[in-house]
């Protein structure tokens, strides 16, 4: 239970870390190392080089868009969870750090490190997928940024090229006082979920909802956007009783089985956690902008 | 020396500087158990699971078997032998754990009081759940959480009172 040996390297620039990807042989970048160095010290992964991008100032900045928040790849998870422009932008984001790992693993784990390593039950991958983020990807031979919906290209594979690094992530704003919900059901609190959704919710003056974005993880290998329940929901009145009904359409999707859960408990879950995160969502819209009750 | 193999880093551990060569594939727990003999950091399963290696890397608690021991380079570490005062006088949460039975064989103990010495310099008057959640990530075999809960419970009131009296 010790890692293997490698040669390490902690560039101080973007543009270092990139020569060095692409330079190296059989390199691996090290993010906040929460996945990682449990990886290297079972040796799952035998890397010859390590680059750890632990040193790069500007990787690990919150910055404030026009339209998004933008942010680093390497920002840790605490900062995230006590950030007060996150929580005034992107109070999804602030709603499912509660549920990622522990005080301890948050306090190193970054948000970049969590979508490379792209768990099928994680949470920050779906609250991307909720958000429709925008990627930024960087490697010696350029930059290019792709929507979150092209970034999972498998089970736990991030569609990159082995000299590419995730950079920064971008956070689409929706409208001042939306709803926002994140709910997931695990054995244990810090566990990954066996089934998590994600939900958003803007409404009119008269309480009818104009935009939703609903979430599931844990459901498949990636973040599932629920476009049939977003679907049903855009024009009704936000209530209870409507999201129970349109929740249902949840237990028809293809769900993953395994030692957790077979695919029909997934299933089931999946209707009453979309539910929930719809109820929450709800429940957090600014009383300004009223609603159905 | 190839610096990419082994590296000398200067760093501050439980508030003395501390300057040694590490090889870089070595884990913080395992250079501070090691080479600084400072064993009362423990390894469980040295793959983020337990929490018994629990320490402060600049006042936030991080896994020691997680961290690399050049990334602690610069830093400031505080490991379970740097929460006594340096008269020898147990830290508040040391003193309630051993007043109200917050341990039994002592193996997750360093991680317990590491994470809830964070907690409680965050939170001075955290609610029962809040002392289960911060140590939703540290695993104990034998004392049961419920005596640990109420040992931190205790800690925290009497860190209010005499912060209080200062
Ligand atoms: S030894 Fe580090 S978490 Fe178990
Ligand atoms: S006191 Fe024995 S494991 Fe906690």
């Amino acid at each position: 239970m010790k890692p293997p040996a490698f040669a390490y390297h902690d560039p101080g620039t973007v543009d270092e870390a990139c020569r060095l990807m692409s330079t190296l042989d059989n390199a691996r970048a090290l993010a906040g190392g929460q996945s990682m160095m449990p990886m290297l010290n079972m040796r799952f992964v035998l890397p010859d080089h390590v680059v750890d991008l632990g040193r790069i100032a500007s990787l690990a900045a919150i910055e404030e868009g026009q339209e998004a928040l933008r942010i680093g790849a390497m920002v840790r998870q605490r900062d995230l969870e006590h950030s007060p422009v996150v929580a005034r932008r992107c109070p999804l984001l602030v709603d499912a750090i509660q549920w990622v790992g522990h005080r301890q693993t948050r306090n190193r784990g970054t948000i970049g490190g969590s979508l490379c390593q792209l768990d099928p039950a994680a949470e920050l991958p779906a609250v991307c997928a909720a958000l429709d983020a925008t990627l930024t990807v960087q490697s010696a031979r350029g930059t290019r940024s792709m929507p979150f919906a092209e970034f999972p290209a498998g089970y736990m594979t991030p569609s990159l090229e082995p000299d590419e690094l995730l950079t920064a992530i971008e956070l689409p704003d929706w409208p001042q006082g939306h709803g926002h919900g994140f709910v997931e059901f695990a054995r244990r609190h810090g566990d990954y979920a066996i089934v998590l959704a994600a939900a958003l919710l803007a409404v009119d003056a008269g309480g009818r909802i104009t935009r939703v974005s609903v979430t599931l993880g844990g459901i498949g290998p990636a973040p599932v956007r629920v476009r049939a329940v977003e679907q049903a929901l855009v024009g009704q009145v936000a209530a209870a009783g409507l999201f129970r009904e349109a929740a249902e359409a949840c237990r028809g999707l293809e769900a993953m089985e395994d030692v957790h859960a077979p695919a029909s408990y997934r299933q089931q879950l999946a209707v009453v956690m979309a539910r929930r995160a719809l109820d929450a969502a709800l429940a957090s819209l600014a009383p300004s902008r009223g609603t159905a009750h | 020396m190839d610096t990419t193999l082994s590296r000398t880093i200067s760093l501050k551990v439980n508030g003395s500087a501390v300057q040694a060569t590490v090889d870089v594939r070595h884990t913080l727990a395992d250079f501070l158990r090691h080479q600084l003999e400072l064993t009362g950091t423990h390894l469980g399963c040295e793959h983020g699971v337990c929490g018994a290696c629990t320490v402060l890397v600049d006042g936030r608690s991080a896994r020691g078997c997680l961290m690399l021991a050049v990334q602690a380079h610069g830093r400031e570490v505080t490991t379970v032998e740097g929460l006594a005062g340096a008269d020898g006088r147990l830290h508040p949460l040391q003193q309630a754990f051993k007043d109200h039975h917050g341990l039994q064989c002592g193996f997750c103990t360093p991680g317990m009081l590491t994470t809830l010495s964070e907690l409680l310099a965050d939170n001075p008057d955290p609610s029962e759940a809040q002392v289960r959640v911060a140590i939703s990530g540290n695993l104990c075999r034998c004392t049961g959480y419920q005596s640990i809960v109420d040992a931190t419970l205790a800690a925290a009131k009497s860190m209010r009172a005499s912060g209080a009296a200062r």
